[in-house]
């Protein structure tokens, strides 16, 4: 996509895509391969508590075209701040990068992110040289305190992670694109490429999908079907949707005859 | 500690014959209800979901939301994992278990060269997640050997979890420091009359004490618990069945932090075993594993190579989240069959390759590592030695 103006600037890298792919519970690493091919992404994340260094063949890693495609490491699996610097660090050490989606669930359940330790944890891996991309809650405050500590950018939740439940926290998600000078990739709950449309069409810089397209029958037309919806939503969004009005407007106005 | 600091105070407040009558009086309006809401009804679902009602007229429908909702939820995933069983020294009497005291077997407690040889075979499979089995003898396979063991083990495997006797509080927290990641500690049955009937002799004749182990563990802060019956030691396994929900949604709220596993074992009737009280059929299996998914979505249901291979492969996409592969259920059993590995492929236990390739062909990856202990053992692993490291060869050791 050489000419493109509109690509997404995210620390030191510009992105064409704007859909980025989680690798977890994908069938098999080439049908991976194939679906994140098929969806145009140029960056995917993959779980440290995955990649194995004493067992290549078992690496989610080996499918991934690391020429094309921007491998981000996340901290899924840990559960306060201390462990998740520790595994930035153990990420840094084994994929020679220091770009980190940081996330941290202390619970198990519903996965969902500790605020208070993530600003912790992203205060202190900024200083240490990281580009952190947070994973939280579509909290505007939050995610305020987060780009005032540095990270590259917010990755707010549209719902809970693997519910496909949509953008349930769409006001909230509104408040945080309205307010941010970082980018804002809304991550978790986007079940189905109308809703990729959607967080597009709302301004989201940037959105992250993985159940939908992993469990989906067919994985690699569901990820052509992102890359799509994801380009679209984008498209509509530059283009100015018109606005959607609660009343009809008069073809007859009744105050004219004051002009 | 207080009974109603445990789970023991809710256990006792439970009337058994109460919830089998609610089980068995289920009517379709209740189970349609809990397949409709996808099992959030909480324990009014489950005890629908193991109706005899719902075994013999919904079990298809069970089945696909089971399924829908692993999916959703793990993904076309399977971990994998592998038991050591270090020892098989046990002073309990049990009426159903080979290791029990009394019984004319070869007793053996693992030294430090001989995990090391287990270690160098399962390398070998490529397991990376491994299950310490043990009888229960304080003397011998007391904390501090269990601890010992842990630290070896976690030098070779990211994920080290135990099926031991029940400890204290400061004993698990003392392991969980070596590494350790989960505590599989079945109550076998919640029916205390059964429970009597078959513990015989031995610290395991202590119900109270059994029943509030996961809350020993909730406190000490371990990742996972693993809880279970053990089907033929009473005669309802439904309402034992019920029970173990009520204690896991128990655990669940208060110890938030922490996950849960559980499994179906089943006593069949074989030669020289008690032969159980009931026979849990195929169909029940089926319809146990589905309403546990239902009820709880995030559950790990776990399958161990108890069950026959054609079985295991059939289950699969009902809710199976972890398995086991290839096991050896005696202390030193690996590596007691080094030199007959080959005939792995000719003999009816497959090997993990094998399960693995079953696994493949049935669209599922099979997983090997999905957690790491040095993520809470970081004071003795800097992130650079857990990539740069040179750490035995368990090879070598084999050797030697």
């Amino acid at each position: 996509m050489s000419g493109n103006s509109d690509r997404l600037k995210l620390g030191d890298f510009e992105f064409d895509s704007r859909l980025f792919i989680g690798t977890g519970k994908f069938e098999s690493g080439p049908l991976l391969e194939k679906s994140v091919f098929a969806s145009r992404s140029q960056m995917v994340t993959v779980a440290m508590k995955r990649a194995n260094p004493d067992a290549k063949e078992d690496s989610i890693l080996d499918f991934i075209d690391s020429q094309a495609i921007k491998i981000l490491p996340n901290t899924s699996g840990v559960r306060d701040a201390k462990e998740a610097v520790f595994v930035a660090k153990m990420a840094r050490e084994a994929l020679n990068t220091n770009w980190l989606k940081l996330e941290i669930h202390p619970d198990p359940k519903y996965l969902m992110p500790d605020p208070i330790a993530t600003l912790e944890a992203t205060r202190e891996l900024v200083k240490e040289g990281f580009v952190v991309l947070p994973y939280c809650h579509a909290d505007p405050v939050l995610c305020k305190k987060l780009e005032d500590v540095g990270a590259a950018a917010v990755m707010p939740l549209g719902s809970p992670i693997g519910s496909n439940r949509g953008l349930e926290t769409r006001e909230f998600l509104r408040i945080i694109i309205e307010q941010s000078s970082i980018p804002v990739v809304v991550d978790a709950g986007i079940g189905a490429p109308s809703q990729a449309a959607e967080a597009m069409e709302m301004g989201a810089s940037a959105v992250l999908v993985n159940t939908a397209i992993a469990v989906s029958k067919d994985p690699v037309g569901m990820g052509n079907a992102f890359g799509s919806a994801v380009q679209a939503g984008r498209m509509a969004y530059l283009a100015g949707l018109g606005k959607v009005r609660n009343k009809a407007e008069a073809t007859s106005p009744l105050t004219s005859f004051l002009s | 500690m207080k009974k109603m600091d445990s789970f023991v105070g809710k256990f006792e407040q439970a009337d058994w014959h109460e919830i089998a009558k609610k089980i068995t009086s289920t009517d379709s309006r209740q189970i349609e209800r809990a397949l409709d809401g996808a099992g959030q009804g909480g324990m009014e679902d489950l005890a629908a979901l193991l109706s005899p009602l719902a075994n013999e007229k919904y079990l298809e429908e069970m089945a696909q939301l089971a399924h829908r909702l692993t999916l959703q939820r793990f993904g076309k995933v399977i971990r994998m994992f592998a038991p050591i069983y270090l020892s098989n020294e046990c002073n309990n009497v049990c009426d159903y278990c080979g290791f029990s005291m009394g019984n004319q077997i070869a007793r053996k407690t693992l030294s430090t060269a001989e995990i090391l040889r287990e270690i160098g075979i399962l390398k070998k499979y490529k397991f990376d997640h491994i299950l310490l089995v043990t009888g229960e003898s304080a003397k011998k396979v007391g904390v501090d050997y269990l601890y010992g063991s842990i630290k070896i083990l976690t030098e070779y495997f990211s994920n080290v979890s135990i099926e031991v006797q029940p400890l204290n509080e400061d004993e698990y927290t003392r392991l969980i420091s070596a590494g350790l990641h989960a505590v599989l500690v079945y109550q076998e049955t919640y029916e205390k009359n059964s429970y009597a009937k078959h513990h015989l002799k031995g610290k395991k004749k202590n119900f109270d004490w059994r029943l509030s182990t996961p809350d020993r563990l909730g406190r000490a802060g371990i990742n996972k618990i693993g809880l279970g019956c053990l089907y033929g030691l009473t005669n309802d396994w439904r309402t034992d069945s019920f029970f173990a929900g009520m204690h896991l949604d128990y655990l669940e709220k208060k110890y938030w932090q922490t996950s849960f596993s559980m499994s179906f074992p089943r006593l069949r009737p074989c030669e020289g075993e008690l032969d159980p009280v009931v026979d849990l059929t195929d169909r029940d299996l089926v319809q146990l594993l589905c309403a546990f998914r239902i009820f709880n979505h995030e559950l790990e249901l776990s399958l161990s190579t108890r069950e026959s291979s054609v079985l295991r492969e059939n289950l699969l996409p009902l809710g199976i989240t972890s398995m086991s592969a290839g096991s050896k259920t005696n202390p030193g059993g690996y590596a007691g069959n080094v030199e007959s590995l080959e005939q792995f492929s000719i003999s009816d236990d497959r090997s993990p390759f094998e399960i693995a390739e079953m696994l493949r062909s049935n669209g599922y990856e099979p997983v090997w590592k999905d957690w790491d202990s040095s993520y809470q053992c970081q004071e003795k692993n800097s992130a650079v030695s857990k990539f740069s490291l040179d750490k035995a060869d368990p090879k070598i050791l084999l050797v030697s």
